[in-house]
């Protein structure tokens, strides 16, 4: 078989290969439509990413209180009922139960859904890796917050949670990495995203591995990326003497 | 909330229709992704531990390769791929059992990789010690005990394989949430069926998670 590139010059509409591959005017290329795919892609996973760090930082810490059974037990449910169901039952769920339900989410659009499905379902996740950081923890840093007079809130926020989070870093990379690839799933609900794309300019072109192989590239171009972001804040983030480089240890 | 949900359409008779076909499609996929991924999986995992270079850089890359792409991405790639390479068009269904096959092998190649570096070294010198080949020692020291190791991260990987299987929703094969999809369609009433599906999972789900815990239980007590 033969390659052909030159279908990311296409005009979407007329099929027409233009002098320029970016269209003029208004009309766009396939070069064009991939181009704001991917930035749906990643306006989509950026957006969950800070719901899941939120929910999830909150959840996880919930799961970890002393003497509070029932506040522990709903963060453990929160996180068994997202393990349990498929991420794509998740976005179901949010973009056609939910507005049907409450009706002031009808006038949300499905991005807005897609994000808090995503969020949602990757907070468990982080929520999950947030505890099992927190109870790596020795005890007697918590017990040395208590000593010093520390509230529940000050001990959490000053001595617990800044040690926690860097021992989850590692975890936390390849979560990152994983909202970028469980975004594609918002193809689903037709969120204009790089999978959507693939999908829909495979079927107008028929020239799906050129296209698959863009698609493809962009996404492992993201994850790299990523993984080199988070790279970085860990270097930067690391206390010395306390987290030996590399290791998990204490 | 305005919403008058209705159960009452939902009977044996609609489950026995759609639901059961769809199901019975995830159950077989994971089954035999399950196990075709475990033996793919293994197989990558030795030539990663090998030390040859020539068998470590392919299964490196095809590794990494697959798990840094969408599951989605690699259903929609088999689909278009599979018949251009066999030279005829096949069904989704098929389709979705190579991918998943393929896909989950990288998965879990990982986890077998663990396992056998859990073994300790003296394990692989008694083996050699006695005078047994490359295969005797894995086949009869290694990899039974790696197994055993793993075999609760094995099967909670088999878990989130079975949710994945929703995926194929992509290209159209007829899955367990797919036939929730269709039942609610046909009997107008989608919100429903959406809940069924979610709640079918979850039971699922729950329970053969809680079933996987026990198992670890049981072995740690064992070792």
């Amino acid at each position: 078989m033969s390659w052909d590139w030159q279908v990311f010059c296409q005009d979407t509409i007329t099929q027409e290969v233009g002098a320029s591959c970016f269209g003029k005017g208004g009309d766009i290329t396939y070069l064009d439509w991939m181009l704001s795919a991917w930035g749906w892609t990643v306006s989509v996973s950026l957006l969950s990413l800070v719901v899941a760090l939120v929910v999830g930082a909150l959840i996880g810490t919930l799961r970890t209180l002393p003497d509070s059974p029932w506040v522990v037990r709903l963060g453990n449910a929160w996180v068994e009922y997202f393990r349990n169901i498929p991420l794509l039952v998740h976005i179901f769920l949010w973009y056609h139960v939910i507005p049907a339900m409450v009706p002031v989410m009808k006038s949300l659009p499905g991005f807005v859904l897609v994000v808090f499905a995503l969020g949602f379902f990757t907070s468990a996740r982080i929520a999950e890796q947030l505890r099992s950081g927190i109870l790596a923890l020795p005890r007697g840093q918590r017990y040395a917050g208590m000593a010093m007079g520390f509230t529940t809130f000050q001990y959490y926020r000053y001595v617990l949670l800044p040690m926690a989070f860097r021992i989850i870093i590692p975890p936390l990379t390849s979560e990152t990495m994983n909202i970028f690839k469980n975004s594609s799933v918002a193809f689903a609900v037709s969120v204009a995203e790089l999978t959507m794309f693939a999908m829909q300019a495979q079927e107008e072109t028929s020239r799906g591995i050129e296209i698959y192989l863009a698609v493809t590239g962009l996404y492992v171009i993201s994850a790299f990326a990523i993984n080199r972001i988070m790279a970085f804040i860990e270097k930067r983030a690391r206390v010395p003497g306390m987290i030996a480089a590399g290791g998990g240890g204490h | 909330m305005n919403l008058n949900i209705d159960w009452s359409f939902f009977t044996w008779e609609l489950f026995s229709s759609f639901v059961l076909k769809g199901l019975y499609f995830s159950v077989i996929l994971t089954v035999i992704a399950t196990l075709g991924g475990i033996l793919l999986g293994t197989l990558l995992a030795l030539m990663r531990l090998s030390g040859r270079k020539w068998l470590m850089a392919p299964a490196t890359v095809y590794v990494n390769g697959m798990r840094s792409i969408p599951l989605v991405m690699v259903i929609l790639w088999f689909f278009l791929l599979v018949p251009l390479i066999i030279g005829r068009p096949i069904g989704a269904e098929v389709s979705a059992i190579v991918t998943f096959v393929a896909f989950e092998a990288a998965y879990f190649s990982e986890i077998m990789r663990a396992g056998i570096q859990s073994i300790p070294r003296g394990q692989v010198f008694a083996g050699q010690a006695v005078g047994m080949t490359y295969g005797q020692n894995m086949r009869l020291v290694i990899l039974p005990q790696a197994f055993r190791n793993m075999l609760p991260v094995l099967l909670t990987q088999t878990i989130i394989l079975f949710q994945d299987t929703s995926l194929v929703y992509a290209i159209g094969a007829y899955d367990m949430l797919k036939g929730f999809e269709i039942a609610g369609k046909n009997y107008g009433r989608p919100i429903e069926s959406y809940l069924a599906a979610a709640l079918s999972y979850f039971v699922i789900c729950y329970a053969l998670s809680w079933s996987v815990k026990r198992l670890h239980k049981k072995i740690a007590i064992i070792r």
